[in-house]
């Protein structure tokens, strides 16, 4: 067995993508400056917005990936995973609790951890455009979050 | 999505990242970033194990709440207990399936090009 080592998720894709003949490769963005936020308020005082890459499990959400804006009660059974690149020779996506922390945020709301899951969460797609995520999709989520009065945000891509 | 991380701490919602793609994730830069090193598809920790998912956000919530400056990562101790051979299966090109990965870029190029022609503001996803 090989010893444990961080996969190179950046080099595994370009080798695959050249290997279906695209010829240039994906270029991730980078940035030399990384903004930061301090929290204003104690955890058990704030609203917890959270945004994922995986789609609603509803007829719309499995036959376009876009944005979404779903209420996070009652807590989804599935969510539309297809299409993502997530390692389906190992695993599987079925446990929406796997990805997907709404459930687990309830019971710590419940218990005082956090002021409160806010009423909706973001789905997310993973464009190929950094145009795209940074000038369409992120101002629309942040619209979402501010309409939800959300304090933090989690975000957990699959 | 850390793109959207980045939009959203600038805006004044501190974010943490939980996710499982340590060299994409610090290669973009995000303020916070919980580091869970499990195959993708399972951030959270493995299916149906609630205790340890439960874990992962209580430790993205610690995070949250202590990091205090940008870049600050974490990782899980907790490791993958399915198969020991994930690290490597992950997208592995090799002679095996080189002629098949091939034919399936062939084909995706055709569906997008039929895409940008019946719906052009559906996005592609990311490669």
């Amino acid at each position: 067995m090989m010893s444990p080592y961080d996969v190179p998720y950046m080099e595994r894709t370009r080798l695959y993508y050249e290997a279906q003949g695209y010829t240039i490769p994906y270029q991730w963005a980078h940035h030399d400056y990384t903004p930061f936020s301090k929290l204003t308020k104690p955890l058990p005082q704030l609203r917890v917005g959270l945004v994922t890459t995986a789609m609603p499990d509803t007829e719309q959400g499995r036959a376009e990936r876009k944005l979404y804006s779903t209420p996070s009660r009652p807590v989804p059974d599935s969510m539309f995973t297809l299409g993502l690149s997530w390692h389906d020779t190992v695993t599987h996506t079925r446990d929406v609790g796997s990805f997907l922390p709404i459930e687990a945020l309830l019971a710590i709301e419940s218990e005082g951890g956090i002021g409160s899951l806010a009423p909706h969460f973001q789905s997310v797609p993973t464009a190929y455009s950094q145009r795209q995520t940074i000038e369409e999709d992120a101002p629309v989520i942040l619209s979402h979050m501010k309409k939800d009065e959300v304090d933090v945000a989690i975000l957990v891509p699959l | 999505m850390s793109l959207v991380a980045r939009h959203l701490e600038d805006s004044g919602i501190p974010t943490i990242v939980v996710g499982s793609a340590l060299d994409i994730i610090e290669h973009v830069g995000v303020p916070r970033y919980l580091h869970t090193d499990f195959p993708l598809g399972n951030p959270l920790g493995t299916p149906f194990d609630r205790e340890m998912q439960r874990q992962h956000v209580d430790m993205a919530l610690d995070l949250l709440n202590e990091a205090c400056q940008a870049n600050t990562v974490c990782r899980s101790p907790f490791s993958w207990q399915g198969d020991p051979g994930w690290r490597d299966d992950y997208s592995r090109v090799t002679d095996a399936n080189r002629a098949a990965l091939a034919a399936a870029g062939e084909a995706r190029r055709a569906k997008q090009i039929v895409m940008k022609k019946t719906n052009p503001k559906q996005q592609i996803p990311m490669p």
